[in-house]
């Protein structure tokens, strides 16, 4: 089939005695959605600053459309240019406006002209409804449209794959929605994504693929339903089970069959 | 009693020209200190605590005597106005960097992983997302050190530099009225240190981000 345009093989990180995670083999293929999920600490986030470089891995290879990003002497800024990415506690630029936080990596990364910078920027605040708030501080947004303006500032960079990190765990419950709809959106148009969650409902609706990470490794991989509904690994049910329990009924309704 | 005045007025510009030397010249190369200890490797790190240590362990007026016997020696020869200057800047310098390393600081590191994120490089990333942010936290702290250097630019008088406290002290022992000589140098300093930190507090106020919409 197709070539994946991000791939992992065998990649390590160890802090001092730590394992974070150890031989990590994903592909991502282009326009798939890929959720990991696991237990905290399992070195999911660390796993996603490794791919896109922001912290040194200690072994194995990442390659992105098929060249080795993490051979030595590779340009690192050129790479993350390419590789969008949403934090969990959003990260926007204090002192810049929303539009001023999705148009600066256009006007000093891709040195475009600010007329342009201008006009993608709006259609990226566009994309994830907020031209409205395009003059605002992020001292004046919410959490969720702070996280929708970071994901606006990472498509407007026209990344080949996004990758999040848990970008809902720090949002009060009734702002996961507007957050949760505009990747539901994004996976529609075939962004390639990466995405750290514990929302389950959203890893089933939207996943092509869900990774079950644990303890550094990845434990089992597969459609929503296989992961869901013919989990291979006890551990896999048994994760599955208490975070269904614990985030909605309605979940834990549908796993049970009614 | 005109001359009395027009003769302390004079040492009020040479005080305020060693001022606008010593603070700009002290927070440029504070600023480069702050960002070695912050963003360079563990020797650059090390040598800029090292300064920062050595220059706030000692009292600025012996500096200033070492400083200016280097600044206007054999190799260098610098009038008194520029090596007095350029000394209390030097002394200066140790202070704005510790204030800007504790605004570095506290803009913390996930606006530099953010910046990172969307392709900046260190230096971009420094340049148009942390310092616009850092040196807006200083303000405050640095309008503080302002009027340190303000002051302590009387030091210079002990150069032979003739600004405020040195006409002062020639004035008191011409009229022999000290407490009129002292008096006006005293309301000088006040006025022009009350006037920077009204003007630095507007600052502040001006570039405040705001909150609440």
């Amino acid at each position: 089939m197709t070539n994946p345009i991000l791939e992992t093989r065998n990649l390590t990180k160890i802090y001092g005695q730590n394992i974070i995670f150890k031989n990590i083999n994903l592909k991502v293929n282009e326009g798939e959605t890929i959720v990991i999920i696991g237990p905290s600490g399992t070195g999911k986030s660390t796993l996603l600053r490794c791919i896109n470089l922001l912290t040194p891995h200690d072994g194995g290879q990442v390659f992105l459309d098929g060249t080795e990003i993490t051979a030595k002497g590779h340009d690192e800024d050129k790479v993350r240019q390419q590789i969008g990415m949403v934090f969990q506690n959003f990260l926007l630029f204090n002192h810049l406006t929303a539009l001023d936080n999705v148009m600066i990596g256009l006007t000093k990364v891709k040195k475009l002209p600010r007329e342009q910078a201008k006009t993608k920027a709006m259609e990226e605040l566009n994309r994830v409804g907020l031209v409205d708030r395009a003059d605002h501080y992020p001292g004046q947004l919410s959490g969720g449209q702070l996280q929708r303006v970071a994901i606006a500032r990472a498509l407007a960079m026209d990344p080949r794959v996004m990758l999040f990190d848990e970008p809902t765990s720090a949002l009060d419950p009734e702002l996961i929605g507007e957050v949760l709809g505009v990747m539901e959106k994004l996976a529609h148009d075939r962004m390639t994504m990466l995405v750290v969650t514990h929302e389950m409902g959203f890893a089933r609706e939207v996943a092509d693929r869900i990774v079950f990470m644990e303890k550094g490794s990845i434990v089992e991989e597969g459609s929503p339903d296989d992961l869901f509904y013919h989990p291979q690994h006890d551990r896999t049910r048994e994760f599955l089970w208490k975070i269904t329990e614990l985030y909605g009924k309605k979940e834990k309704d549908r796993t049970s069959g009614t | 009693m005109g001359n009395f005045f027009s003769y302390i007025v004079q040492g009020t510009a040479i005080t305020v020209a060693v001022t606008l030397v010593a603070l700009p010249f002290g927070l440029i190369l504070g600023l480069l200190m702050a960002l070695v200890h912050t963003y360079g490797g563990k020797i650059l790190n090390r040598g800029a605590a090292a300064y920062s240590l050595l220059l706030r362990g000692v009292p600025p007026i012996v500096l200033l005597f070492i400083l200016y016997f280097i600044l206007s020696g054999r190799f260098i020869n610098l009038s008194p106005f520029w090596a007095g200057s350029f000394s209390l800047g030097i002394v200066s310098s140790a202070y704005q960097m510790e204030i800007l390393r504790g605004a570095l600081l506290s803009v913390g590191g996930g606006q530099m992983t953010a910046a990172r994120a969307i392709g900046m490089s260190r230096v971009q990333s420094i340049r148009y997302i942390v310092l616009p942010q850092a040196l807006r936290l200083a303000i405050p702290p640095w309008s503080n050190e302002v009027s340190i250097v303000l002051k302590d630019s009387s030091l210079v008088y002990a150069l032979g530099v003739p600004e405020i406290l040195r006409r002062a002290q020639q004035l008191s022992a011409t009229t022999q009225d000290p407490f009129l000589a002292y008096g006006t140098a005293a309301l000088i300093y006040f006025v022009l240190v009350f006037a920077t930190n009204r003007a630095l507090d507007y600052l502040s106020e001006r570039t405040k981000l705001p909150t609440h919409p």
